[in-house]
C-alpha cells in the first residue's frame, strides 16, 4: 500500500512526532511504501537541524534524516508554516533576507500541493496530532 | 493537475477560529487544494462551527481576521460546506449566525446558491463515511 503520513505537531512537545515515525517504520518493515512525511503547523518543527534534546533520550530529527537517507522516504516542511515558525533552508534564508538556515538533512521545503497531492496519489493518508 | 481519478477530499473543521492556529492554516490547505480539481467538501463540527460565525472581530486580540476568506471558498468550486446541526445547538446558534456564503452555479445561468448545508449527526457520519480522504483540522 502507497502511504501519506501528515504531521501536525512539534517533536517532545507532543506525541504525534514519535508515533508518526514509529507507523512509518512499522509500514516499511511490512513492505509498504511510504510515498511522503508532509510536516505543517507546529508539525515543521521536527525539521530544525538546531535542536539539542538531552543525550540519554531520542533525537526525533536525527531519526527522521535516517529514515530518509536508509529508504528513501521524502521529508516534506510546508513552506507557509515554516516561515511562520522560523524554519528555512538556504534558499529561504536569502530570499527572505535571514542570516542563517536550519533545515535538516533529508528534509526539504515545498508547498502545500505537495499534501494535497499525497493525499491524491496515497491509498492512505495517515494524519498524527490532537 | 492530478491524471487520475476525481477524489472524495473533506475537510472536517473541529476547532475556534481563534485559540490556536488550525482553523487558518486549515483553511489554507483547501484554498491550495482546490487547484487540484477533486471534489472537496467541507465540514464543522464542535467549536469549527464557530469558524462561519457571521461579524468576527479580531481587532482587540491583534490577530488577524481571516474569516472574509471563507467567502472566496465559492470562487474556488468549494460550495459544500456541511454543518453539524448538533453542533450550533449545543452552542446556541442557528443558520442565521453564520456567514451568507454563496456560490454561482454556471450550469444554472450562474444563479446564487447557499454553499452551507445543516446536516445532523448521523448524515455528517454518512458523509465522512462516503470520504476517499478526510483532513483534520
Amino acid at each position: 500500500m502507497k502511504i501519506g503520513l501528515l504531521v501536525n505537531e512539534g517533536p517532545y512537545q507532543h506525541q504525534a512526532a514519535d508515533t508518526a515515525f514509529q507507523f512509518a517504520q512499522a509500514a516499511i518493515e511490512k513492505g509498504h511504501e511510504v510515498f511522503r512525511v508532509f510536516f505543517y503547523h507546529d508539525g515543521v518543527n521536527n525539521g530544525t537541524r538546531l535542536a539539542t534534546p538531552p543525550q540519554d533520550d531520542r533525537h526525533i530529527q536525527r531519526r527522521w534524516t535516517a529514515l530518509a537517507e536508509a529508504h528513501g522516504v521524502d521529508l516534506v516542511v510546508c513552506v507557509a508554516a515554516a516561515q511562520r515558525r522560523g524554519i528555512c533552508d538556504p534558499d529561504e534564508a536569502k530570499r527572505n533576507g535571514k542570516d542563517a538556515d536550519n533545515i535538516a538533512p533529508g528534509f526539504r521545503i515545498s508547498g502545500l500541493g505537495q499534501l494535497v497531492e499525497a493525499a491524491i496519489e496515497c491509498d492512505r493518508l495517515v494524519t498524527f496530532g490532537d | 493537475m492530478s491524471a487520475g481519478p476525481r477524489k472524495k477530499l473533506m475537510y472536517l473543521n473541529r476547532r475556534a477560529p481563534g485559540g490556536t492556529i488550525y482553523a487558518v492554516e486549515g483553511l489554507e490547505v483547501v484554498l491550495i487544494g482546490a487547484a487540484f480539481d477533486q471534489d472537496v467538501c467541507m465540514a464543522f463540527v464542535g467549536d469549527g462551527v464557530y469558524q462561519l460565525k457571521a461579524g468576527q472581530d479580531t481587532s482587540d486580540s491583534g490577530v488577524k481576521n481571516f474569516s472574509p476568506a471563507y467567502r472566496a471558498l465559492g470562487d474556488y468550486d468549494v460550495n459544500r460546506l456541511y454543518v453539524e446541526r448538533e453542533s450550533l445547538e449545543e452552542r446556541g446558534l442557528g443558520v442565521d449566525d453564520l456567514m451568507p456564503l454563496t456560490w454561482e452555479d454556471e450550469d444554472d445561468d450562474w444563479a446564487e446558491k447557499p454553499s452551507i448545508h445543516v446536516v445532523d449527526r448521523a448524515e455528517l457520519a454518512r458523509l465522512i463515511d462516503a470520504q476517499d480522504v478526510v483532513f483534520n483540522f
